[in-house]
C-alpha cells in the first residue's frame, strides 16, 4: 500500500484530476483569473492552477464553516378551510460529500483546534460543523517558507505542525512528495503516482527537519488571559491601539479562528430558510440591543473584546487553548496596518511589571 | 430535545393577554404531547421563541415548573421579532427552543427570607420564581415583592396580584406619579425599596428591570446592607444561537446564555468584559 508519493509539478494536474473522483476536492488557487488576485480555497476543476506558493488571502474555515449555510428549511401551509390560522412544517435535513482540501497550510489547519472546541465539545454540539468536520480530510503544506508577518511558532504551531493532518505535502525539487498519516489517507493515495525516489525522499525528510527547527515569530503569549484583563481598564491605552481602526472587519474576515455568526431568516411567500452566516464583533450592530442599549458602542471596546477573545476569554473558558493561529492575516489584510502581536506584546510587558 | 439544538420544536399558542399596551402574554403548548408532558426546567430559565420567516429571539419562560399546563412568555414590542409576536393568533405554530440558560438557584434560597425588586417587564423573569416559591411556600421565610411601573397601566400581571397576596406574599405595588383611583404606594422603585427597608439579614434579593433601576435599586441594596453574593439579578445581551456557540452575548469569558442569565453580583464584578 502507498504510503508517500511523488507528484512532478507537470503531472500535479492530473494527479489532482484522478484523486477528484475518490473524493470532492478543494485547493488553494486565484479567486479570480489573474494570477495576482486574492486567493482562496475553490473546488478542482482539472486546469486549475493551484497556489501552493504563497499562503490563501481568504483562510480555510469556510470548508467547515460556509460563509452562509442553511440551518433549517420551513413551509407555511394556508388552512383549507381559510381561518387566518396557519400551520407549518420544518426539516433541517442536509448534505454532507467528503472532501479533501489539498494544500492548506499548517496554521489554518490547526484553527481548526479552536473552532473544534468551540462547536463539537459541548455543551452544545454543533451538528453542522461536526458532520463536516468527520468527512473532511487535510493534505497539509508544509511551509518552506515564511513571511514577516507569520507568527505561527508563537502560539502552539508551526510551519510543519501536522496537528489535525491526514497527509503531508512537502515541495521539493521538481514537484511534491505526499505522504499519508492516517490509514485513510493511505487509501486516497492508492494508484496515483509513484513512491519517490531515495533523493527526493532524502530532501523532503531535510525540509521537513528544517522546518521542525525554525521558530516563526517572537511572540511570547504565556500568562495574556491575567494581563489582559489587567490592561482591560487602561482606556486610554486601547485608544491608542485602535485609534486608526475604519471598522471594515477585514481581520475578522480572513482570520481563520474568527467564527462568530449571525442567524437570519429568508422567505418567499409560504417558503424560507433560516440561514447562518458570517459576522463580525468589529461592527456596531452586533451587540446593538433593542432598547438601544449597546455594551460595545465604540471601536474601542470592540478591538478590546477581539484581542480579549483570542487572548483572554477563549483560553480562560477552554483549559489554555489560544484563539490565534499565527497565519498574520489580519496584519496583511488591515488597511491601515494595525497589527495585533504589539498588543499582545504589550500584555507580556505588562506581567513583567 | 433533539441532536439539532437550532431545530426549534413545534408549539402552538394556546391563548393571548394583552397586559400592557406594548407587553403580550402568550400561552404556548409543545405540539409534542409526550414532550410536553416530560418538558422539565428551571425558573429563570429561557426559550427561543421563532416565528418562522422573521426570526428568533430571547424571552424567560415566566410560568414555573410547578405549573406545567402551559408555557408561559411575556413579550415587549421592541423590533421586528417581537412585533411578528404581538400579531399572532391563537391557534398559530411557532418554534421554540427551551430550556436554556441556568436558572435561578433556588435550592440555595431554601431557608431564606426573599426580596423580589421589579420593574415593568422585568417583572416576568421574577414571575417565575415567585410562582414557584409560591407552590413551595413553606421552604422559604418572609417574601416581598416590590414592583413598580410608570403608571397603573403599565403593570404586567394585573390579575393574579390577589393570588401572589393569598400566597402568603407581602406585595408593594408603585407607580412613578399619582393617578386616578390608585390605592397603592406612589415613587419610583428605589425609593420605595429605601422606605420599606427588608432586612438583609439572611435574605435573597432579586432584582430585574430596566438597566436605570437596576443602578439605584443596587445602591439602595447595598445601603441597606446587601452584599454581593446575596443580590442576583438576570442580564440580558443580545443573542443570537443561545446555546454558547455563536459569541455573540459574551461578557468577558462568559457567555449569557449559557452561564446565565442569572448571575450574582459577586459573579458579574469578576466576570470582566462590557455589559
Ligand atoms: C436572557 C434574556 C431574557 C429575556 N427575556 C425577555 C422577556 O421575558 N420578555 C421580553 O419582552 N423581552 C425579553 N428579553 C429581550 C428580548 O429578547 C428582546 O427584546 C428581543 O430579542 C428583541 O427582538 P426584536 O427582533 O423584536 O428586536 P430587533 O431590534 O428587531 O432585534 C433584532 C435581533 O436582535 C436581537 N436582540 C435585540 N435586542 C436584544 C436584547 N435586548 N436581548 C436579546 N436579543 C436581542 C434579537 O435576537 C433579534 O433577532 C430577554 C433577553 C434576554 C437576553
Ligand atoms: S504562519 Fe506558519 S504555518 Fe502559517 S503560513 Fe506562515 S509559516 Fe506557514
Ligand atoms: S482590519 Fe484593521 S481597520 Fe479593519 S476592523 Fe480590523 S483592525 Fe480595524
Ligand atoms: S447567543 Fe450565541 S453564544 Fe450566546
Amino acid at each position: 500500500m502507498a504510503v508517500k508519493i511523488f507528484i512532478a509539478t507537470d503531472r500535479l494536474d492530473s494527479v489532482l484530476e484522478k484523486l477528484s473522483t475518490k473524493i470532492d476536492l478543494l485547493i488553494p488557487a486565484s479567486l479570480k483569473d489573474d494570477k495576482s488576485a486574492p486567493t482562496g480555497f475553490v473546488p478542482f476543476v482539472p486546469g486549475t492552477a493551484p497556489a501552493f506558493d504563497r499562503q490563501t488571502t481568504t483562510p480555510l474555515k469556510k470548508a467547515l464553516l460556509p460563509q452562509v449555510e442553511t440551518l433549517l428549511r420551513f413551509e407555511y401551509h394556508k388552512d383549507p378551510q381559510g381561518s387566518p390560522k396557519s400551520s407549518v412544517t420544518v426539516d433541517d435535513q442536509r448534505q454532507v460529500r467528503p472532501t479533501l482540501v489539498f494544500g492548506a497550510r499548517p496554521c489554518d489547519v490547526k484553527a481548526l483546534t479552536t473552532l473544534d472546541r468551540v462547536f463539537s465539545n459541548g455543551p452544545y454540539v454543533d451538528p453542522y460543523y461536526v458532520e463536516r468536520r468527520k468527512n473532511t480530510l487535510f493534505a497539509t503544506l508544509v511551509c518552506r517558507q515564511n513571511d514577516a508577518k507569520c507568527f505561527c511558532t508563537s502560539v502552539g504551531g508551526g510551519p510543519a505542525d501536522m496537528e489535525g493532518s491526514h497527509l503531508r505535502i512537502v515541495p521539493v525539487d521538481g514537484g511534491y512528495v505526499v505522504e499519508a498519516l492516517s490509514p485513510e489517507a493511505q487509501t486516497l493515495l492508492e494508484n496515483l503516482a509513484d513512491a519517490p525516489d531515495s533523493a527526493r525522499d532524502a530532501q523532503a525528510g531535510q525540509i521537513v527537519e528544517e522546518a521542525l527547527k525554525r521558530r516563526v515569530g517572537e511572540l511570547d503569549t504565556k500568562g495574556s488571559p491575567e494581563a489582559f484583563r489587567k490592561r482591560f481598564d487602561q482606556t486610554d491605552y486601547w485608544f491608542q491601539m485602535i485609534n486608526q481602526c475604519l471598522g471594515c472587519g477585514v481581520c475578522t474576515y480572513v482570520c481563520p479562528t474568527c467564527y462568530c455568526f449571525t442567524i437570519t431568516d429568508e422567505v418567499e411567500n409560504l417558503k424560507g430558510e433560516r440561514l447562518r452566516s458570517w459576522d463580525s464583533c468589529m461592527f456596531y450592530h452586533y451587540t446593538l440591543e433593542a432598547s438601544g442599549h449597546n455594551p460595545r458602542p465604540t471601536k474601542l471596546e470592540r478591538y478590546r473584546n477581539r484581542v480579549g477573545h483570542k487572548f483572554s476569554y477563549i483560553p480562560e473558558r477552554y483549559e489554555g487553548l489560544l484563539g490565534c493561529c499565527g497565519c498574520g492575516r489580519c496584519i496583511r489584510s488591515c488597511p491601515v496596518s494595525i497589527d495585533i502581536r504589539q498588543v499582545v506584546g504589550h500584555l507580556k510587558e505588562n506581567t513583567s511589571e | 430535545m433533539n441532536n439539532n439544538p437550532y431545530l426549534p420544536e413545534l408549539a402552538t399558542v394556546q391563548e393571548i393577554i394583552t397586559e400592557t399596551g406594548n407587553i403580550r402574554t402568550l400561552r404556548v403548548t409543545l405540539d409534542n404531547k409526550q414532550r410536553m408532558e416530560q418538558f422539565d426546567f428551571r425558573p429563570g430559565q429561557v426559550g427561543q421563541l421563532s416565528v418562522f420567516g422573521t426570526g428568533e429571539s430571547t424571552f424567560v419562560i415566566n410560568s414555573p415548573p410547578t405549573r406545567k399546563d402551559y408555557l408561559q412568555f411575556s413579550v415587549m414590542k421592541t423590533g421586528e421579532v417581537t412585533q411578528r409576536i404581538h400579531q399572532l393568533n391563537t391557534g398559530d405554530q411557532i418554534g421554540l427552543r427551551a430550556p436554556l440558560g441556568n436558572g435561578f438557584g433556588f435550592e440555595d434560597m431554601k431557608g431564606h427570607d426573599i426580596l423580589f425588586v421589579g420593574g415593568g417587564i422585568g417583572m416576568a423573569p421574577l414571575r417565575t420564581l415567585l410562582l414557584y416559591m409560591i407552590d413551595n411556600r413553606s421552604d422559604y421565610g418572609d417574601i416581598t415583592v416590590i414592583y413598580g411601573a410608570r403608571s397603573p397601566k403599565d403593570l404586567c400581571f394585573t390579575y393574579e396580584f390577589q393570588e401572589w397576596r393569598d400566597g402568603g406574599i407581602n406585595l408593594i405595588l408603585t407607580v412613578d406619579a399619582e393617578f386616578p383611583g390608585w390605592k397603592e404606594r406612589v415613587g419610583f422603585v428605589p425609593t420605595v425599596l429605601s422606605e420599606v427597608a427588608p432586612s438583609a439579614k439572611n435574605r435573597i434579593a432579586i432584582t430585574c428591570g430596566p438597566p436605570i433601576m437596576i443602578k439605584f435599586v443596587l445602591f439602595g441594596l447595598k445601603e441597606l446592607g446587601y452584599e454581593d453574593p446575596q443580590i442576583i439579578t438576570t442580564l440580558e445581551k443580545r443573542m443570537k444561537c443561545g446555546i454558547g456557540i455563536c459569541g455573540r452575548c459574551n461578557a468577558g469569558s462568559k457567555y449569557v446564555c449559557l452561564d446565565g442569565p442569572v448571575f450574582s453580583y459577586d459573579q458579574i464584578r469578576s466576570m470582566g468584559g462590557e455589559l
